[in-house]
């Protein structure tokens, strides 16, 4: 299954808007955090865990879905929100806490509530596996289209959530993929000193279901197989374990030093960030001119631009407002 | 009041009929859990559901509480109302963060544009030499975190009507039944707990205490088992011309404050009956409810019949030792009842 040109460029689009909110985020993010960081201060307080670099598995799987399909998302959810179609400027108010954001403040960049486009998070690793075999389920008993796709770390392969909702999700046939993006590094300890086995895509031999692995962070590879596991799943055959790899160009979180990477690692990633190479191969096949991707760049940016101007202009929510939506 | 038509039922047969006439007139209701199908449920409350509604519906699940509760969660969002059974409350530590980070928090992450109607209805409490991993009641526990609605019903009425209103709830709610009020015979069984429930479906509000005995001498706070136990030794202490009150809080989320604090301030004496851990925990919260809003309606210090700081034991007499009953409320009266 190969991308159409139309896929293609809305994949591009998409890696591009991704990366643009994280390089303005990471702009913004300092503000009144130097010169001595306090992770409190600033107009985005808390924690920020950025996407750069791990775009193409978001792209290369939501090109399947529409607004109808599930999707439970990480702590490290911003390019798969976007990939799934999460209202921008309320998103970037949330992640600054203000009172037009998705969740008006109370969840902020690792609760990202979308029901609009059924989007969840959790901030706990491997938690989003659970609701989305859930939300499976619920199709399947309803006879309703759409499928559950729960996107998760590689670290998170060795929680019991993981396996447990696997299980589940074979022994009842439901239409949900699990998508492991494998950044190679659970914070700042390696894939290779926390998992018995090389490559997560195996462990679907435990659940009798397929497993796949895609390598080099390619978003056409990661459509095609997506494609499929997705297609397999509309069509009622049960779920799908896909493993890609992807790598992380920003630290765990920001202000994370990286000490742990062997020297030198981060630089070779750098020289395979996706989006030029995107970009590159877009040109390189006659997909698209200079011209085209520029336009696509500067659109994303000015998109962007908008959203941070939303989320900056925005109201504080009122204190006591942190009172309320705790029941439904 | 006389009835006429006396319709006596187990908690049991009370909560599978609660959910069964919720199933034949909302799709969205199904049942999972481990042994729930076949086997009726251990404790008899999803007896019949798989003859009427199929194994569609109603679900056994492998044993894989995180799996399964956490599918909860996601079928709940997606516009589904599960019913899910954790067999024991005691198993919680395997599965809390699908109960206390997903279920109780995703509201409030989506500033309440998603709903989580689910049923968590989990057995409590011991007596029956189970020992410390099957017997704890652990209500404080789950009515310390914000999110979810907690209910405990003493008998079939309740029981049928809390079920019945906790399935029509948006928010999740965890519903409390204790092993020895179910009617199953081998649990032992309290008589009590086995009342007049009429066949129509009814609900019975989540929030509100009832008064479970009138009286003016002393106020027994009490839920689940102890309603009992408070009942009986309400019933010594009239021996002696004592007229207890005796109030079951039913829910513990929300907690019907207003009820307890008239109570008390009728009676001036407050015991509280909890067979969850004496500290941090419920018996703490009734306290501190009537405390904090007029201490001055106290004739005496409070007083509270609960479980010690303890593993809960195997053996029979440690066990009962450390169980409340009726005896050790009418001697924690005698206690204050000069004052």
């Amino acid at each position: 299954m190969q991308p159409s040109l139309e896929q293609k460029l809305w994949m591009f689009e998409h890696m591009v808007l991704s990366r643009c909110c994280e390089e303005a985020i990471a702009g913004i993010y300092f503000e009144g955090k130097q010169p001595v960081f306090n992770m409190a201060s600033g107009p985005i307080p808390g924690e920020m865990h950025l996407s750069d670099g791990q775009e193409p598995v978001a792209v290369g799987v939501c090109a399947h879905l529409d607004a109808d399909d599930i999707v439970t998302a990480t702590h490290r959810p911003h390019h798969q929100a976007i990939a799934k179609g999460v209202d921008l400027d309320k998103m970037m108010a949330e992640i600054f806490g203000k009172s037009t954001g998705l969740s008006g403040g109370r969840g902020g960049h690792m609760h990202l509530f979308d029901a609009d486009v059924n989007f969840a998070c959790s901030g706990i690793i491997a938690q989003g596996m659970g609701p989305a075999v859930g939300a499976a389920l619920s199709r399947k008993m309803q006879n309703k289209p759409g499928v559950a796709v729960s996107f998760i770390g590689e670290g998170a392969a060795n929680q019991g959530a993981f396996h447990e909702a696997l299980n589940l999700a074979a022994v009842w046939k439901l239409p949900f993929i699990c998508v492991i993006e494998d950044n190679a590094w659970g914070i700042s300890v390696a894939k290779g000193a926390s998992t018995a086995v090389e490559r997560n895509h195996v462990r679907a031999a435990s659940y009798d279901i397929p497993g796949h692995y895609i390598e080099g962070n390619d978003p056409y590879k990661i459509f095609a197989v997506a494609g499929e596991a997705i297609a397999r799943a509309r069509a009622g055959e049960g779920p799908t374990l896909i493993e890609a790899e992807t790598f992380r160009l920003a630290g765990h979180f920001m202000g994370d030093a990286e000490g742990y990477r062997p020297e030198g690692e981060k630089d070779g990633l750098f020289a395979r960030d996706p989006i030029p190479a995107m970009r590159a191969r877009l040109i390189a096949d006659g997909d698209a001119t200079d011209a085209d991707l520029d336009a696509i760049e500067t659109k994303a940016k000015e998109r962007v631009d908008a959203a941070i101007r939303f989320a900056r202009e925005s109201a504080d929510p009122q204190p006591e407002d942190a009172l309320t939506s705790v029941f439904a | 009041m006389t009835q006429t038509n006396e319709r006596k039922l187990t908690i049991a047969r009370a909560m599978a009929e609660a959910v069964a006439q919720e199933m034949r007139t909302d799709d969205r209701v199904f049942v999972m859990g481990e042994d729930i199908a076949a086997l009726g449920g251990v404790y008899g409350n999803t007896r019949g559901l798989l003859e009427e509604f199929g194994e569609e519906r109603i679900r056994d699940t492998p044993i894989s509480e995180t799996g399964f509760i956490g599918a909860a969660v996601g079928a709940a969002q997606d516009g589904m109302r599960p019913v899910v059974e954790l067999m024991f409350v005691d198993f919680f530590g395997v599965c809390f963060d699908a109960i206390y980070n997903l279920m109780a928090k995703n509201i409030y992450f989506s500033g309440g544009n998603v709903k989580v109607p689910m049923v968590l209805m989990t057995s409590t409490g011991g007596g029956y030499s189970d020992a410390g991993q099957h017997s704890q009641c652990l209500y404080g526990t789950f009515a310390h975190l914000p999110g979810m609605k907690v209910v405990t019903p003493s008998n079939a009425y309740d029981a049928k009507g809390l079920m019945t209103a906790a399935m029509r709830d948006d928010s999740p709610v965890v519903y409390m039944f204790h092993k020895s009020l179910q009617g199953m015979g081998w649990l032992g069984t309290e008589a009590g707990a086995t009342v007049h429930t009429p066949e129509e479906s009814y609900t019975v509000e989540i929030g509100k205490a009832a008064i479970a005995r009138q009286g003016k001498d002393v106020t027994i706070v009490s839920l689940g088992m102890g309603v009992h136990n408070a009942l009986k030794a309400a019933d010594k202490l009239s021996e002696s011309g004592v007229d207890a009150e005796v109030i079951d809080l039913r829910s513990l989320v929300p907690l019907d404050r207003d009820t307890i604090r008239a109570s008390v301030a009728k009676t001036g004496r407050l015991i509280v009956v909890d067979e969850d851990y004496h500290s941090y925990g419920v018996s703490g919260e009734i306290i501190a409810s009537v405390t904090e809003h007029n201490i001055s309606v106290l004739k005496a210090p409070p007083r509270r019949i609960t479980f010690p700081d303890v593993p809960i034991p195997f053996a029979r007499p440690m066990e009962q030792y450390c169980l409340p009953n009726p005896d050790k409320i009418v001697a924690a009266f005698e206690e204050i009842k000069a004052a």
